[in-house]
């Protein structure tokens, strides 16, 4: 397939999960918002921003992390180029460049979406937004569906795949990072009830509260971290995202027949997680950890970049 | 008679209704139909057909508007109808005028026999701007120059199909006209069924035969792409749908190298050969080695992959010149030198500014003619004589004598007009048709085409820039219900 192509599509699935991922983080805080007793003024929206991590751009145009503008920069904000409106404006920028490789439902589904987004633009509280984070969350739902049933699962499939899983395992990672932002200025909580009610809101923003209590029963800070970053089978855990990455990847390394730097790269990547133990982890800090998580990632995308999206003459 | 209770012909030929306000045979069907909704039901299908295209996001967007709103390109749910016997006549008339004009083409860049016997005056065939002698001694293979054209026709107050002007480089609007026709099938479908219409649905198979048919000698199977100048182009939409419609990659300038004397395209898997690529890029920017220079929308060196024949571009270079306005007034004489032929469907009379006689009648007759640029379409570059102020046909003369090569003059046509869903209920507005033809081995007329309505009460302008809409059209098979009831 095209180089192009295979760039377009697999930008337009990160951004359709970025996208999605946006919708879980302000629903987390609104959560949190909700379920948590003790009063955290007017910053109480400040975590989302700082882990996002687009808060120097944040801190530049906004005065205070209050609902209305951190609800702003993350939706709607067409100056952030990771707000909601703007992740799904490149989706559809991306999908009208491959517009003949997907199929006709996936543009029509993108495409509604997009139309969706921009008719709520002019919204700024939560209470009113509530259901629009749950319908861009069914859309990509719908479209993650779309892509398994209308797509052929040859190269441009497993680019989209990996696009997503990436894009998912980052966001997971930030997810964990809204929280350990919530926690700082009062580390005392640390196990009390209100740290495990914290602990449940992240999960439900995963989808993963129902499958977590299946296996261990009570939510806290340890089980959590093992769930949503180790475990083998959940969905949104990074290290299941970067599993099936790095099955596509090397999918597409066996259907082009050249060998290419990403598959080392991601090997190292799968490697840091199926390596890792829970206990070693948090010791080491779970930010930090985060932290040294991206930084990788970062590395894999980069050698996707010159494996197979800019093509040189040797 | 609920629909169409109210509606008047006004002395124009209309495409449904006879001049006594009954509906013409071939049409009958189709407003009995439309008679037995109600009101609100049509309106309710016009609204479902435009929601379908805007979630389609067939749209364009709105120039200069940064929240980036679009529009869809407006689509009336009557269609206008074409009886079988009528279209035969169209059919020939097509056919005979694309091979004529390939004819030309080729001869103008190799033997310019048509010149030396003047038929044609040389220096109006060299003094076009869309003569590149660039292309001289370029032969495509089979002699193809046309691959792919969209002729506009017109009709008079007597329902006489004129050709109005021939499009020969990049003629876009076919995927309005599949579009259209599979929306339309979902709002009128009992008609639609009842009817024996043509199908237009096989285009993207026509087109990729087509193709191949033109693939450089010796190529069993081309690997074929279409080219287009990317996403900001107002016809991306159509180029990524021919695309799809062929299975084929749509490619970018930026897809596209040229070395080893081969056009490559850019993949995963490392360079791939391509053989037939129908580009919709106009000439001028195809190629920065020998067009202009600062298009970074072409490929440099695909312009001498295409002469040395390892590259087929449909269609070919330089085809520009056939549909120059001034040589179009030409194209009986050239129906004639090439094929011993008269012409199936008229041109309209064309005064060729050119031509000292010519200009003086024009001038004097501003306000009765339309003026028209010789190298421009989309209804740019024009003076409508009957509807033009005093002052803009003093600007209009002033052009004309500073560079009278560059502009020819017609008769005003009154143009047909086809019953259309307006606020008020059924109205006649005025049509004009481009259906397409294919060359590759032989020469295929597909059987529909674009109606472009002008939505504008009176307006004689159908260009969607100008509040133009499109109608599906639909071609009946043969039947002997139609009759001929055009007198």
């Amino acid at each position: 397939m095209l180089s192009r192509v295979a760039n377009s599509i697999y930008w337009m699935s990160r951004y359709l999960e970025r996208a999605d991922n946006v919708a879980r983080f302000v629903d987390v805080n609104s959560r949190l918002v909700l379920d948590s007793l003790r009063d955290r003024g007017p910053r109480q929206w400040e975590p989302l921003v700082l882990a996002s991590g687009d808060d120097a751009d944040f801190q530049a145009r906004y005065d205070i992390a209050d609902e209305t503008s951190v609800v702003k920069f993350l939706t709607f904000d067409p100056d952030n180029s990771n707000s909601i409106l703007s992740c799904v404006g490149h989706a559809r920028e991306n999908a009208r460049t491959i517009r003949e490789v997907i199929s006709s439902e996936m543009w029509e589904t993108i495409n509604s979406l997009y139309h969706f987004v921009e008719e709520h633009r002019r919204k700024r509280k939560i209470d009113d937004l509530l259901e629009f984070y749950a319908q861009v969350k069914r859309a990509n739902n719908m479209l993650t569906g779309l892509i398994e049933n209308t797509m052929s699962h040859g190269e441009s499939w497993h680019f989209s795949r990996m696009g997503r899983l990436l894009e998912r395992s980052d966001k997971t990672a930030r997810m964990l990072d809204v929280k350990y932002f919530l926690l700082l200025p009062n580390p005392q909580y640390v196990g009390t009830p209100y740290d495990s009610v914290e602990w449940g809101a992240v999960l439900a923003s995963a989808s993963g509260f129902e499958v977590y209590m299946k296996r261990f029963h009570r939510v806290d800070y340890k089980g959590v971290a093992q769930f949503l970053i180790l475990d083998e089978h959940f969905p949104r855990s990074i290290r299941s995202c970067v599993r099936g990455a790095a099955w596509s990847l090397s999918r597409i390394v066996d259907m082009v027949q050249t060998p290419v730097s990403a598959h080392g790269e991601m090997a190292k990547l799968e490697d840091m997680l199926e390596t890792a133990q829970v206990e070693n982890l948090l010791g080491a800090g779970l930010h930090e950890f985060v932290d040294v998580f991206q930084f990788n990632l970062n590395v894999v995308d980069q050698a996707l970049y010159k494996s197979f999206f800019a093509l040189e003459r040797a | 008679m609920e629909n169409f209770k109210d509606y008047e012909t006004e002395g124009f030929y209309d495409e449904l209704i006879a001049p006594d306000g009954t509906p013409r045979l071939a049409s009958k069907l189709l407003v009995d139909r439309i008679n037995g909704l109600t009101a609100k039901d049509l309106r309710r299908r016009q609204k479902a057909a435009e929601r379908a295209l805007y979630q389609q996001g067939i749209t364009f967007s709105v120039k200069g508007d940064r929240k980036g709103t679009e529009k869809i390109f407006p689509f009336d749910i009557i269609p206008r109808i074409v009886p079988s016997k009528e279209w035969t006549t169209i059919e020939s008339g097509l056919s005979q005028r694309v091979r004529a004009l390939n004819l030309f083409i080729h001869d103008v860049y190799n033997d310019q026999k048509i010149l030396k016997d003047k038929v044609i005056p040389e220096s109006l065939v060299l003094s076009s701007e869309c003569y590149l002698p660039q292309c001289k001694g370029l032969s495509p293979r089979n002699g193809t120059w046309i691959q792919i054209t969209g002729s506009d026709l017109v009709r008079d107050t007597d329902g006489t199909y004129y050709v109005l002007e021939d499009n020969l480089r990049c003629p876009s609007g076919i995927s309005y006209v599949l579009q259209n026709r599979a929306i339309q099938k979902r709002t009128l479908p009992r008609a639609f069924g009842e009817m024996n219409v043509r199908p237009v649905s096989n285009y993207g198979n026509q087109l990729y035969e087509t193709l191949q048919d033109c693939a450089p000698e010796g190529v069993e199977e081309p690997n074929v792409v279409v080219l287009t100048p990317g996403i900001y182009n107002s016809a991306y939409y159509e180029h990524s749908y021919l695309a799809q419609q062929m299975g084929v990659p749509l490619a970018q300038g930026s897809d596209l190298v040229v070395f080893d004397e081969r056009v490559w395209l850019r993949t995963t898997r490392g360079f791939e050969k391509v053989d037939v690529i129908y580009r919709r890029i106009d000439d001028a920017f195809l190629d920065p080695t020998v067009f202009q220079e600062d298009s970074l929308l072409g490929v440099p060196g695909i312009f001498e992959c295409c002469r040395k024949g390892t590259v087929t571009l449909a269609n070919a270079p330089g085809t520009g010149i056939a549909d120059d306005k001034a040589v179009y007034a030409y194209v009986p004489q050239i129906i004639k030198y090439y094929l011993g032929e008269e012409p199936v469907i008229p041109n309209v009379p064309t005064f060729i500014c050119e031509d000292e006689k010519q200009r003086k009648h024009v001038l004097a007759n501003l306000k009765t003619l339309v003026v028209k640029a010789v190298n421009l379409s989309g209804g740019s570059g024009m003076l409508i004589g009957p509807s033009s102020t005093e002052q803009e046909r003093k600007e209009f003369a002033a052009l004309i004598e500073a560079n009278p090569r560059s502009y020819i003059a017609q008769p005003t046509l009154s143009l047909s007009r086809c019953p259309t869903l307006v606020a008020d209920g059924i109205e006649g507005r005025h049509v004009d048709f481009r259906p397409y033809v294919l060359y590759g081995k032989s020469v295929f007329v597909l059987p529909g085409g674009l109606t472009r309505v002008a939505l504008t009460k009176g307006s004689l302008i159908v260009n969607s820039s100008r509040n133009g809409g499109s109608k599906d059209t639909w071609v009946l098979g043969d039947d002997t219900l139609q009759g001929d009831d055009h007198a």
